[in-house]
């Protein structure tokens, strides 16, 4: 069925569909597990049972989502040895170490503590619990710290050699491995990336239930009115941040991967005297050339080099061999971008409307936010298609090409894996976001019921200290210091 | 590299292969037990039982199962030869286990969030659990019987098929019946009742079979390879033998006993235990200075000499934190699980 070539690209096909359906989850959970420890603080300061109602009810999809992070991320630390067992053998020297201090530090404060956030409130006191929520949510961070690392040594080597005999990249510098060029540009718009993620979730089921209740307004929960706010105030802060962010970020790349640019901004040919911007076209590789193009003149030199007239290379100067698939990157930029300005749209119409005061009475806004709803997920992976195929043909950009990292594997196999992947993912994942959606399309409610405490839910162990029992858990008032 | 020296001296690879081996240790003992568990639920229909019995380890599992993580994630830090070996020759048995603790993962959440198809997500725990552990035994039984390579070329060399062999799903099930034991003799201790009757009775059936595994898996390794047989059987090293099956009888028989005791709960469980951290010493015995049996040593196969002491540092200081939160975790769950709590 299949023959021996097939097998790069069939592995190269399973890694990006594992990766990416494995970080729809951190994009969610790192922002979301951030927005349910400040949830919990707030309620501990201020007693407003209304933060308890929001923790409560986002805890129940925060382990949902959880859950599946945590099994698709056990794939992907498999499938580098499965898939790129050269890759492995010969980075494993570098980028195993800040991998095993991903497990160490971040992982393990992760799940350990995590028990104690869903199920533990009642057991170890608010002060404990906090700092279990605290825990979790640093942990996601530090996970994205060390993995971003990985990730940018391999766009953006740095503080190794290579050893003559086996091929080995050897450390000589773990500093300059770890905080390689485009590590802080990537790590800080990724993880600004994953807020805005959460923000746009957040607010766009906010959304749903004021628009539902919209003739309604005594129907709609306070608490569902705070998480639109604040919902909003992240996407009025955070767009911005995350235009400039990837602005830097650009540039950056312009420095270490100029080949990547140029199929970002379809660059076929140079330009001595100021490039164009171009907002559409049809890249055609084979003719190195972009069909259709619609530009507006040397904009793309002021964005690049903040000059009008600065000369740009094009793709006219990479080897044939050596560039990526230009349409693949050009289409998923264009996405990202178009995305982010999106949701600078939606912040700044937020502003406007709060300051109008009618943040809760504009169902024209809150459509807007509804429809917006996934699109930090999407623009997420349009950013890292754009990253990962902008860097083809290489795994570590410039040293190690990607038909020579793959492991040494029968086509039919990685075949079979890869149906049985995308079969079981579609199906598993599915039901998961189905229940995931359920509870959203239902909304927070007054004295919403904890994952301890409600009737269809996990209950734990008893212990020494049995729980309370709540004698009528419906119309029970949410009291403070539970 | 460093020469292989007669008569070992502890030096950072020998280090490093001792903290992989214990991470590994730690996951076969504690996911041992969640994946035994979800195998016995096959027996167990009722619901309220099933709730139970999920709720014992529902706040640790996922603690539990990142000691996977770190050894496969230190397996590829500290010895990435031996990985990028390892994982293309055991290729089916490794995505069999990833995707079956896909199912045995979710269905944690799953089976809460709904009712109409909680027997669906009841059978994925089931049939995950059955397959992970079916998996790894089948991954351990590959690695020990020896895995063909082409060391030139530092690449696996063999087939797709070739883990496949009588012994390898023997070692399959008998590690699926070990962690039976394992899950069985956890719910002694974490259950009262009916439950905790019937799992009394499971756990010594399964503690027998368990036992005749574990003999099963001693007389055939020593007949793969021959560097097994000399190194069980040369010299005084039989005694040694000797004594770890005596030692593995004696624990074997403080399970039968405790298990008849009514008040004796927590007792079975860490017999069990014990019985497992003695085989798995006995395999490493077998292994050693191997990590890829027969080709490749732990000293071929190791990272530099500043990579193991980059993560070595990481590793002194963060190591002994996370098993103190992670006992923390468990004392804060600590005790029976009520069956009343919250489901009237
Ligand atoms: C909510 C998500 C999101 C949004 C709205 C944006 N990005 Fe982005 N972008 C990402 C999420 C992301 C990402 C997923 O986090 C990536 C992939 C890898 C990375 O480092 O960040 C990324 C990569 C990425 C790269 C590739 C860098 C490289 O591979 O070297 C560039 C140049 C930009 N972004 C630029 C922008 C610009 C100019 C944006 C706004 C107009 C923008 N991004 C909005
Ligand atoms: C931060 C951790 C990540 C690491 C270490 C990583 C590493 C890799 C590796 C080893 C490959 C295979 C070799 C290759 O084809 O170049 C790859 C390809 C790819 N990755 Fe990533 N990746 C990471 C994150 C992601 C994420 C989060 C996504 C998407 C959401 C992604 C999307 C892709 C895609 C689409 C490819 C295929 C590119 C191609 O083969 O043309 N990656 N990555
Ligand atoms: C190829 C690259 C990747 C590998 C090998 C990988 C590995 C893993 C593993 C093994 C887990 C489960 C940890 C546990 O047992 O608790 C996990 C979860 C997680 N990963 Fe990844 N990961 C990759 C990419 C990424 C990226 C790009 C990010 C973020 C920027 C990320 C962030 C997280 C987070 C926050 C979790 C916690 C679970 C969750 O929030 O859903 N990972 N990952």
């Amino acid at each position: 069925m299949f023959d021996a070539a097939d097998a790069v690209l069939l592995a190269r096909i399973q890694f990006a569909f594992t990766v990416s359906f494995h970080f729809l989850f951190p994009a969610f959970t790192i922002g979301l597990a951030s927005f349910l420890a400040v949830l919990n603080g707030l309620w501990m300061w201020t007693k407003d049972g209304k933060y308890l109602d929001l923790f409560r009810y986002w805890v129940k999809i925060f382990a949902l989502a959880f859950a599946m992070g945590v099994v698709s991320g056990i794939v992907m630390s498999y499938q580098f040895g499965t898939n790129w067992s050269v890759f492995s053998d010969r980075a494993g020297p570098v980028i195993g170490a800040p991998m095993a201090y991903e497990v160490l530090s971040a992982f393990f404060l992760e799940a350990g503590f995590l028990g104690i956030m869903l199920f533990g409130r009642e057991r170890v006191g608010p002060v404990l619990h906090m700092i279990a929520c605290l825990a979790v949510a640093v942990g996601t961070a530090i996970s994205a710290f060390w993995i971003l690392s990985v990730n940018s040594w391999m766009h953006t080597p740095a503080g190794f050699e290579i050893d003559a005999e086996t091929g080995q990249f050897l450390p000589t510098n773990f500093w300059e491995v770890i905080f390689n060029p485009s590590f802080p540009y990537r790590l800080m718009h990724t993880v600004t990336a994953a807020y805005l993620t959460t923000a746009f979730i957040v607010g766009g089921v906010a959304a749903l239930h004021l628009l539902r209740h919209r003739n309604r307004r005594d129907k709609v929960s306070p608490a569902t009115r705070t998480m639109f706010s604040m919902a909003m105030w992240m996407a009025a802060i955070f767009a911005p941040v995350q235009i400039f962010l990837g602005d830097i970020h650009g540039l950056n790349t312009l420095e270490h991967q100029p080949a990547k640019v140029m199929a970002m901004e379809g660059h076929f040919e140079s330009h001595p005297e100021g490039a164009p911007l171009y907002l559409f076209g049809l890249p055609n590789q084979d003719e190195q050339r972009l069909d259709y193009a619609v530009g507006i003149p040397k904009l793309s030199s002021l964005i690049l080099k903040h000059d009008l007239n600065a000369p740009l290379d094009g793709l006219d100067t990479i080897p044939r061999e050596d560039q990526p698939p230009v349409a693949i990157v050009f289409w998923s930029f264009r996405v990202m971008v178009t995305i982010g300005f999106a949701m600078l749209g939606i912040g700044l119409w937020s502003l406007i409307a709060r300051w109008r005061g009618m943040l809760f009475d504009s169902p024209m806004l809150h459509r807007a936010a509804l429809v917006m709803a996934p699109s930090g997920l999407i623009a997420v992976l349009a950013g890292w298609i754009t990253t990962e195929v902008g860097r083809q043909p290489f795994t570590v950009y410039g040293h190690l090409r990607t038909v020579d990292s793959v492991a040494p594997l029968d086509a039919a196999a990685v075949g079979a894996s890869l149906i049985a992947f995308v079969v079981i993912y579609f199906a598993v994942f599915g039901a998961g976001t189905y229940y995931i959606m359920r509870l959203m399309n239902r909304g927070p409610v007054s004295a919403e019921p904890s994952l301890s405490d409600s009737f269809d839910s996990p209950i734990r162990t008893a212990g020494i200290t049995p729980a309370p029992q709540h004698p009528s858990r419906k119309s029970r008032p949410v009291q403070p210091g539970e | 590299m460093m020469p292989i020296a007669e008569g070992v001296s502890l030096d950072l690879t020998v280090i490093w292969a001792f903290i992989i081996a214990f991470a590994v240790l730690v996951y076969v003992v504690l996911d041992g037990f969640d994946l035994g568990l979800g195998m016995l639920f096959a027996v167990e229909p009722q619901g309220k039982d099933r709730d139970v019995m999920m709720n014992s380890v529902a706040p640790v599992w996922d603690g539990n199962e990142t000691w996977l993580v770190l050894g496969g994630g230190g397996l590829f830090a500290a010895f990435p030869l031996a990985y990028s070996l390892i994982l293309p020759a055991l290729y089916a048995p490794i995505i069999a286990m990833l995707l079956a603790l896909i199912f045995r993962g979710v269905a944690f959440e799953f089976r809460w969030r709904t009712t109409r198809w909680r027997r669906v997500w009841d059978i994925a725990f089931i049939g995950g659990s059955a397959m992970a552990s079916l998996a790894q035994g089948i991954a351990l039984g590959g690695l020990l019987q020896g895995i063909n390579i082409d060391k030139a070329a530092r690449s696996y060399a063999g087939g797709w098929w070739d883990w496949l062999t009588p012994f390898t799903l023997m070692v399959g099930v008998a590690v699926m019946v070990g962690y039976m034991l394992l899950g069985a003799t956890w719910l002694v201790m974490k259950t009262h009742g009916d439950l905790q009757a019937r799992m009394r009775h499971r756990a010594w059936i399964l503690g027998l079979a368990t036992v005749g595994f574990i003999g099963i898996v001693s007389l055939w390794t020593p007949f793969l390879q021959d560097g097994y047989y000399s190194r069980w059987f040369g010299g005084l090293n039989i005694l040694l033998a000797g004594a770890v099956a005596a030692a593995v009888l004696a624990l074997a028989f403080g399970m039968f006993r405790t298990l008849r005791v009514k008040h004796h709960d927590y007792w079975p469980f860490i017999f069990a235990l014990g019985m497992f951290i003695l085989a798995f010493a006995g395999l490493g015995f077998s292994m050693f200075p191997y990590i890829v049996p027969v080709e490749i040593t732990i000293w071929e196969a190791a990272a530099p000499e500043n990579s193991q002491i980059f993560m070595l540092v990481g590793a002194a200081v963060l190591v002994p934190i996370i098993l103190g939160y992670t006992a923390y975790a468990y004392w804060v769950f600590r005790g029976k699980v009520d069956p009343n709590e919250g489901y009237h």
